[in-house]
């Protein structure tokens, strides 16, 4: 569990030895380009400043709605995308510790043995003329595993990791189902053994009863295999189910970050009660008035000014549409980024 | 206590197939229910159930391959100029013609899925409003009109003056959304259809429009039939509930004792399989093994049979079961309890 | 969003699922053993298989595939030598084939005869029923190479006795007494070859420069479509003639061929390359190719490995499309004079003996060429129409 480390520090050239990521002060702005020259206007602040961590093992769940920015996070973690700002403090399999950030792309190939991505839709992240062989293969194959032979007897193993046939890798992609993709796509990024593994959206695109399979092979793939997740989703009670912390994103910016019962019953930031409560309850006899927030969620190319969310918020105050908020611990590992967190009662669910 | 009444709308033995180059699919096949007035039925299934199909086969938007093959859509039209009422079999009708055309939209109406895909891109919203308004009731252009701005009013969208002349594509999606609601009511239908109306919104937008959903439907007392896959949203707005599965009713029942009393192997199943707000963290979740058959294979039998945890050999896998009363107000179509012989 | 539940259509919702389950083995449940061949089958299967349910682009596939063995083939299929000038057999109209004789069934055709008009001064023919010229199939002929190495003599159809000196025209001769039949055959492999020629190196360049485009994008990208629109927007027949009209009148006939079909490729590939470039573009957002960069893949292994595999069958769709235009071009340029010249055969050179009222009121056979480049270009069509729906389904 985590250590008695509570203030995290502006900038570190070290983090506790069980600590595998440490993001500090990420920013991802995106260009509006406009014009026959495609003259700069303007910005979509994608990622507006965000600190997080992540321990080994763990799994931190990453919420919020279109536009918050989760899905970028995410891609800059794994250098998908190059971050505008900030740093990711990465520790590699030797201990030692790397901002994936300032990388050389040649250096950060070098790094992705270490940490994968799980896609959202099974049906495009797959290469629908390769077969499952050379899918799950490829990775391995890159990487130096030449040998055909030693390379099918391990996409056989891990075919029988993720809970399918191995005489399946003659098959292409369409011949399977959603749920059944999913696990390739899972195999394929278990191929060389990371240890950081970024889901994005994972079972959002699949059925409902697809998805209780899939979360439980993740949960026993994080056992046996040690793995840490960086699990990204707009559906809160799968987030609650797998996640052991979670971070709540808003336009860009982490509004609250928490162990995940704390989260849910007592959320200290208006938005996170306001999330809660509008997410409805699988029992009919639980039928609350739900006076839902107002408004529509602000496109990240124009975020309000001051707090992002003070034009929504019921408890709002003059000083939060000049002023942002900082970032505040309120109790061990639950931090909190509202003027008002101190005098504002917010029910969670029971 | 419900109050026995006639139902506005009663499905009997629905069978909508598609043939297609490497078979017939049977995307509906055999499903019966009714809506009664007022009442919000909620429609839940998974991928391949055919709830949108069976729809589309009540509002007679089913294009060839497809077709209706056997089945009635009794459809209860209040005649106000007569002071009468009567039933009618939407299943006979043309679907092109005069009596279908002036029950779409006018008398049953339908919110789709994709809001950015049922508006058209190039019309104003207004025009389209006035258009929906038109086409149904004889009125001049300015008294369309003004229906159309209190429409747009009752369903909470500011400025609704303004909003007229704004193009779909200029609105965010919760305002989109919103706005087919409006369109949807502009003629007071007595049978509302929603079709995943929230699957492509965000959660706190889906609040808003869920509420909205409710406000409407006591306000203009109507019924409504609500497909989706989210068993929270049936749980918060139905009133009666089925559950599909690969083309059949597999259970329907009050909303309470769906959620509290599930009898069907398969709601069973589906319940205790989906992560809600209040299950244990980082618990393994019980699933369903395997995946939905593929519709050209048809098992033979109870189409859950494979699936299914208390399968009886011999009897589940040969003829498929109908919807039996099981309990005073829910019926499941599943041998655990009835005899094969009840099914003939 | 759930993308299982997109209604559109049945089969988008009902994509194949595996035949057999993954729960525990139940001796009353038999799961498959064997793959279904659709489940094994790489792209290019199930593209076949799509395009085989096409009739009318089948047939047009095996239509093309004679054309292209005469075209292989010219001196084979052809009766007479088609450089051969004859004054006294100008202008015999279709002779035609009959099979049919008193004395059996076989392949013959009448003698014709030959009376100069004492006004017009043009050759008139008159056939003679009573007198027939006996065919054969697989005779000796006159002499030629197979591409230029093997000789041979044997013909397809022709004089059932190679030391008789009567000659069979089956399509008649032009003015100059040539036998259109073998013309026409010989015209058959440089129209045909020219459009395919001119096709590859469209492909190659559009592939190229609309690849580096949608790849790279920034400056590449915007030079190059700047470039795309400026071909596109000049008028390409002024472009042509000024540029066929300066080729040196003394270059040999392969030496113009070439030209012609750097020439008519210049102007080409401007499509192809949108296409590719709009591909590249809209691809490098998939996730699959997220996926294979974030598994190391080089930036070359995702071009040629990940990239352009996925839309090969597009490309050859569009190829196949664009052979009948640059048919069509190449035998418009050489109609007016301006693309292959005679001694050269092609579509265009014949019909150009067509260019005068006189010839056609005259002698409307000269017209046929016309024919062979309708159906040509009809086949080729259909045929790449039905490529591209098996291709690409649902677009």
């Amino acid at each position: 569990m985590p250590s008695e480390n509570l203030k995290m520090p502006a900038s570190s050239a070290w983090l506790a030895p069980e600590r595998i990521l440490e993001v500090q002060s990420l920013r991802k702005y995106f260009p509006i380009r406009k014009g026959f020259i495609k003259k700069t206007v303007g910005q979509v602040k994608s990622v507006d400043g965000i600190n997080f961590h992540l321990d080994a093992g763990e799994t931190l769940g990453l919420v919020g709605e279109s536009g918050c920015g989760k899905t970028t996070t995410a891609r800059c973690i794994l250098r998908a995308l190059k971050p505008s700002e900030g740093k990711i403090q990465f520790r590699k399999s030797d201990g030692s510790l790397t901002d994936v950030a300032s990388l050389e792309e040649k250096e950060m190939r070098l790094l992705r043995t270490d940490m994968q991505m799980i896609f959202q839709d099974p049906f495009a992240s797959l290469n629908p003329r390769m077969n499952i062989l050379d899918l799950i293969g490829e990775p391995m194959l890159v990487n130096g595993l030449k040998n055909r032979k030693e390379r099918t007897e391990k996409v056989a193993d891990l075919l029988k990791m993720v809970g399918l046939r191995p005489e399946y890798m003659q098959r292409f992609p369409h011949a399977f189902s959603g749920g059944q993709r999913q696990r390739i796509v899972i195999a394929r990024a278990l191929s060389l053994n990371p240890r950081l593994i970024v889901a994005d959206e994972p079972v959002s695109a699949l059925d409902v009863s697809v998805q209780a399979q899939v979360l439980n092979l993740m949960l026993e793939l994080q056992e046996s295999l040690k793995l840490t997740y960086l699990f990204v989703a707009h559906d809160l009670s799968v987030v609650k189910h797998i996640s052991d912390r979670i971070a709540v994103m808003y336009v860009g910016k982490i509004v609250e970050s928490a162990p995940t019962n704390s989260l849910f019953n007592e959320p200290k930031h208006p938005y996170t009660a306001a999330l809660l409560s509008a997410v409805p309850v699988a029992d009919p006899r639980i039928r609350s008035k739900m006076t839902p927030l107002e408004g529509d969620v602000p496109s990240p190319a124009s975020p309000p000014q001051g707090c992002h969310f003070h034009p929504r918020c019921p408890h709002a105050s003059e000083r939060c549409s000049m002023e942002e908020p900082k970032m505040e611990e309120v109790e061990p590992l639950h931090y909190v980024s509202c003027h008002h967190y101190q005098e504002i009662q917010l029910s969670g669910i029971e | 206590m419900r109050i026995e009444t006639e139902p506005l709308l009663s499905i009997r033995n629905l069978r909508t197939i598609f043939d297609l180059d490497e078979g017939s699919v049977k995307a509906v096949d055999g499903v019966s229910f009714d809506v009664f007035p007022q009442r919000v039925l909620g429609i839940v299934g998974e991928s391949g159930c055919g709830k949108s199909v069976t729809i589309k086969s009540i509002l007679r938007l089913i294009e060839p391959p497809g077709k209706i093959s056997e089945g009635e859509i009794w459809f209860h039209l209040e005649n106000q100029k007569e002071g009468r009422s009567n039933r009618l079999d939407l299943a006979q009708l043309d679907s092109k013609g005069k009596k279908m055309r002036s029950i779409r939209g006018n008398e049953i109406a339908l919110i789709p899925q994709e809001p950015m895909a049922a508006f058209s891109p190039v019309h104003t919203i207004g025009n389209q409003l006035i258009e929906s308004v038109q086409l149904h009731q004889s009125l001049s252009k300015d008294q369309a009109f003004n229906i159309a701005v209190e429409r747009l009013n009752e369903v909470g969208i500011p400025n609704p003056l303004e909003a007229m002349n704004r193009y779909s594509w200029e609105l965010s999606g919760g305002l989109r959304q919103r706005a087919m609601i409006g369109m949807a009511l502009t003629c007071n239908p007595s049978l509302l259809i929603a079709d995943e109306p929230t699957t492509a919104i965000d959660v706190t937008t889906q609040a808003q429009v869920l509420n909205l959903i409710r406000d409407i439907q006591q306000k203009n007392q109507m019924a409504i039939i609500f497909i989706t896959h989210d068993l929270g949203i049936i749980a918060q707005l139905a009133d009666d509930v089925i559950v599909m599965y690969l083309g059949q009713v597999m259970e329907k029942g009050p909303v309470d004792e769906i959620f509290h009393n599930p009898l069907h192997p398969y709601s069973k199943a589906l319940l205790k399989s989906i992560p809600g707000i209040k299950t244990k963290n980082r618990s393994k979740l019980p699933t369903i093994e395997g995946s939905i058959p593929h519709p050209f294979n048809r098992p033979k039998g109870c189409p859950f049979y494979q699936r299914c945890d208390d399968a009886i050999p011999g009897t589940c896998n040969q003829v498929p079961p109908n919807l039996f009363p099981v309990t005073e107000k829910q019926h499941v179509s599943c041998f655990k309890y009835h005899e094969k012989t009840d099914a003939l | 969003m759930n993308s299982e539940s997109t209604n559109s259509s049945v089969e988008e919702v009902f994509q194949p699922a595996p035949m057999d389950s993954e729960k525990k083995m139940d001796s009353n449940k038999v799961p498959q053993e064997e793959p279904e061949a659709i489940e094994v089958a790489p792209n290019w299967k199930l593209v076949w298989w799509r395009f085989k349910k096409h009739r009318l682009a089948v047939i047009s596939g095996w239509i093309l595939i004679i054309i292209a063995l005469i075209a292989l083939f010219p001196d084979f299929f052809s009766t007479q030598n088609p450089h051969k000038s004859s004054a006294m057999k100008s202008f015999i109209p279709v002779q035609g084939i009959h099979f049919f004789h008193e004395q059996g069934i076989f392949p013959h055709a009448y003698q014709l005869k030959g009376k100069r008009n004492r006004t017009t001064l043009k050759m008139e023919w008159v056939a003679n029923e009573s007198r027939i010229i006996p065919l054969s199939f697989w005779v000796e002929g006159y002499d030629y190479k197979i591409f230029g190495l093997i000789s041979s003599n044997i013909h397809f159809l022709g004089v059932s006795d190679p030391k008789s000196r009567k000659t069979f025209h089956l399509l008649g001769t032009d003015r100059l007494g040539r036998d259109q039949l073998s013309r026409l055959i010989h015209g058959t492999r440089v129209s045909l070859s020219i459009g395919l020629v001119a096709v590859f190196l469209s492909i190659f360049l559009g592939i190229l420069l609309g690849g580096i485009s949608g790849y790279y994008g920034g400056w590449a990208d915007l030079i190059i479509q700047r470039l795309i629109e400026i071909l596109q927007s000049l008028p390409p027949i002024p472009i042509w003639m000024a540029l066929t009209a300066s080729l040196p009148r003394d270059w040999t006939v392969e030496q113009t061929y070439f030209a012609i079909t750097i020439i008519l490729s210049l102007l080409g590939w401007t499509t192809l390359g949108r296409e590719v470039r709009g591909r590249f573009l809209s691809m490098r957002e998939e996730d699959f190719i997220m996926a294979a960069h974030l598994a190391g893949c080089s930036q070359m292994r995702i071009i040629f490995r990940h990239m352009l595999p996925t839309f090969t069958s597009h490309i050859i769709a569009t190829s196949t499309l664009a052979i009948p235009v640059m048919i069509i071009n190449e035998t418009f340029l050489s109609f007016l004079g301006l693309g292959m010249r005679p001694p050269a055969i092609s579509w265009g050179v014949l019909l150009q003996e067509a260019q005068n009222l006189q010839s056609i009121a005259l002698a409307p056979w000269l017209l046929l060429p016309g024919l062979a480049v309708i159906i040509t270009v009809l086949t080729l069509n259909i045929l790449g129409d039905g490529l591209r729906d098996a291709a690409d389904p649902y677009s």
